[in-house]
């Protein structure tokens, strides 16, 4: 929702990185304000993940120009683990298998990690096995899942909800949810909805990247931007994902190409 | 090295021998004299040997290590950290020689069922026959130097009998302490399952301290029909020590052998493993951890032979090499013309720590049936990075993410155990090491 008087969360200007030598994001602007949600659509390629991964700091992209302040403070300053701590969540598009770790110890280690570093109590496992599996019930999850090794011979869409489980754990200031509709069922979608529905505060920020319209009537966003070639070429509000999903995004590009030539 | 002076080298450690009591039987005086002769035929194996290509042990050669004649008066305080929780059957050797005071007696109702667990001396009246057909009978010596050695020595060890259809629910401890700088101790343990039968032994390598010295072990295991042994080496010897040991098991008709070696310790050491599957329908899994850091070397070499038809052999061998260590695994798969219908599965995975880090693994299959599956693979690699940024990118440091990755790859191993409280302590131990790191 959008609010007045709402801080700005993350204010990326003219962003550049590249992945081996290639220019993937040749200058995004963004700005995301406390309370707001936003969606980024895009055609396949367009960079929407390198830039969910960048801000989430991956080390395999570069970035060569521009600026992001997430808080005020520059966000490239803080290494991966620090973004996450300061309040940065992304839930991966392809969420990775670790097989070995039990996902309970992992879910355990990384919200008691998170808690202290806010200055908060750890929990032991018993009081936590408790509380995770409050979380699981709100994404209608197995606890059986807990016992399993993170993600491997999860489906696709149990991988999603358990990034949504994990975002429902640390509680993000901004959390980037990168496809994480695709893969899941009907009712999957509407329970990872409503999760997700339910973690929006005042105080924190959500930014949807997705291909369909579906999503966003569960989520209603407050801006919908589109990205091409690495810049975001279009922004507008709910409506533009229905004019999208009827004329396509040839509509959008040829409408800057033809501002452009105008 | 020259071979002659390695060859006076194994000459001047029989010295030893003459400590040794004659055996009231006549036929363990005659194999231990068979034993002296091969070991002064045989030397010290090099590099320039197929079978120790990446294992230099001529450091062996520098120190005239000697076996302890007089036992060491430890304590069950300083024995006690070793101990198995809940109760185990233990045996317990100091420096290769026998502690009653360290043992325990087989509890009442396992008593009933007839097990046997004693030290070998004890029992060579009682065991004559059983000992005579087993004991030198699966661990080949001919053209092994150190099975050689110990066999020379042969005079005190383990023994265990497991009678016919009796299902031992409580684990064997065999606890082999090392507590004397340059000594040498030929531990030798026998098991017997007989036909039906059921046990788990461990088989623990300790030191009380860190120090030169060197264990050379013998195991042998025979499993008659149906048997079912589940078989843990634990080798955690000192960091300086060397540790060289030959198991070789025997798997009859529908009998099932389940190995899990796990390498700690031990500035190098040697494992070799012979599973012979001489029954039909006999079945093994045989899986190994090598967990090893600055100077290390780990060498295990295994020979999984598959001789009648229908058996089935399962290996997945692991090394997180760290430092500048050296792992070493050679896993032979051996399908006779006999041994239509095996289904065999290797795969050695290795994870390297550090640029220093070394690792050779060679599978090495030589099939002579047509009809069989076998498959096989291995693998050499680093941390995955995706997954250390997945890890890091819910908060964990770079530190822990890395710990937890490596953690996870040897528990995979470790999950096998059936005894809870060494499955606990084995991964107290793994996540002790990737922490110091
Ligand atoms: N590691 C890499 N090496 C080479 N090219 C890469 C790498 N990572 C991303 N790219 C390229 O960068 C471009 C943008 O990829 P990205 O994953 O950000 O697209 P996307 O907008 O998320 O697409 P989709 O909708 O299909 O998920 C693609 O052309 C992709 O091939
Ligand atoms: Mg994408």
């Amino acid at each position: 929702m959008i609010y007045p008087d709402s801080k700005s969360l993350l204010e990326v200007r003219g962003l550049r990185a590249t992945v081996n030598g290639i220019e993937i994001l040749k200058g995004i602007d963004l700005t995301v304000r406390s309370g707001e949600v936003h969606a980024i659509m895009g055609t396949n390629g367009s960079g929407k993940s390198t830039f969910a991964k960048v801000l989430a700091g991956h080390t395999a992209y570069e970035v060569t120009g521009g600026t992001v302040l997430f808080e005020g403070k520059n966000l490239f300053e803080l290494a991966p683990e620090e973004r996450a701590r300061a309040g940065v969540f992304l839930a991966f598009q392809y969420p990775i298998e670790i097989p070995g770790v039990a996902n309970n110890q992992f879910l355990r280690l990384t919200y008691n990690t998170v808690q202290t570093q806010r200055g908060k109590d750890e929990l032991d496992p018993l009081e936590f096995d408790d509380f995770v599996r409050e979380k699981m019930k709100m994404l209608e999850m197995s606890p059986d899942f807990l016992d399993r090794s993170v993600n491997a011979g999860f489906s696709g869409g149990e991988k999603k909800r358990n990034e949504i489980l994990q975002m429902a754990l640390l509680e993000p200031r901004l959390a980037i949810l990168d496809e994480t509709d695709s893969g899941l069922d009907i009712d999957a979608l509407r329970i990872v909805a409503n999760g997700v529905n339910q973690l929006a505060t005042r105080d924190n920020a959500t930014i949807l990247v997705t291909h369909y319209q579906r999503l966003l009537n569960y989520i209603v966003p407050d801006y919908v931007h589109v990205m091409e070639s690495g810049r975001i070429i279009k922004t507008g509000g709910k409506q533009l994902a229905l004019e999208l999903e009827s004329h396509g995004y040839d509509w959008v590009s040829s409408e800057q190409r033809a501002a452009a030539g105008a | 090295m020259s071979v002659a002076t390695a060859s006076g080298y194994l000459e001047s450690l029989l010295q030893g021998r003459a400590q040794l009591p004659i055996s009231p039987l006549a036929w363990l005086n005659r194999l231990r004299a068979e034993a002296v002769e091969r070991v002064g035929a045989l030397r010290v194996p090099t590099t320039h040997d197929e079978d120790w290509r990446f294992t230099d042990i001529s450091s062996l050669t520098k120190l005239p290590f000697q076996p302890v004649h007089a036992a060491s008066p430890l304590q069950t305080a300083e024995a006690e950290r070793f101990y198995l929780e809940p109760a185990t059957i233990r045996l317990v050797f100091v420096d290769g020689m026998y502690a009653p005071q360290l043992s325990t007696q087989v509890p009442g109702a396992a008593g009933d069922s007839g097990i046997v667990v004693t030290h070998l001396s004890a029992a060579v009246s009682a065991h004559a026959t059983t000992l005579e057909s087993h004991l030198g009978r699966h661990a080949e010596f001919c053209n092994n130097a150190f099975t050689a050695l110990n066999t020379a020595f042969l005079h005190d060890g383990a023994l265990i009998i497991v009678p016919r259809d009796v299902a031992v629910d409580m684990p064997v401890h065999l606890l082999f302490i090392a507590t004397q700088k340059e000594a040498a101790s030929y531990p030798r343990c026998l098991l017997i399952a007989e036909s039906g039968s059921a046990v788990t032994v461990i088989e623990d390598y300790v030191a009380l301290q860190q120090g030169v010295y060197v264990t050379n072990a013998v195991t042998e295991i025979a499993l008659a029909d149906n048997a079912h042994v589940n078989h843990i080496r634990v080798q955690r010897d000192s960091g300086q020590a060397f540790h060289i040991a030959d198991c070789a098991v025997s798997l009859a008709r529908a009998s099932r052998y389940q190995s899990t070696s796990i390498a700690l310790g031990a500035r190098i050491s040697r494992y070799n493993l012979n599973v012979q599957l001489a029954g039909e329908g006999a079945e093994c899994a045989v899986d190994g951890l090598a967990l090893i850091t600055e100077r290390q070397l780990a060498d295990t070499h295994t020979c999984i032979d598959h001789i009648k038809p229908h058996g089935s052999s399962r290996q997945l061998h692991k090394c997180i090499v760290d430092g500048a260590a050296h792992a070493v695994f050679n896993g032979k798969i051996m399908v006779r013309p006999g041994a239509q219908l095996t289904d065999s599965v290797q795969s050695s995975r290795n994870l390297l720590l550090s640029g220093r880090a070394h690792v050779d693994t060679k599978p090495q299959l030589e099939i002579f049936a047509d009809d069989v599956k076998c498959a096989h693979g291995a693998t050499v690699g680093q941390l995955d990075s995706e997954e250390v940024f997945y890890l890091k990118s819910r908060g964990l440091s770079e530190m822990t993410a890395r710990n937890l990755l490596t953690y996870a790859f040897g528990a995979e191993i470790i999950e096998r155990i059936p005894v809870s409280s060494l499955r606990h302590r084995l991964k107290q131990t793994v996540l002790e090491h990737t922490q110091r790191n």
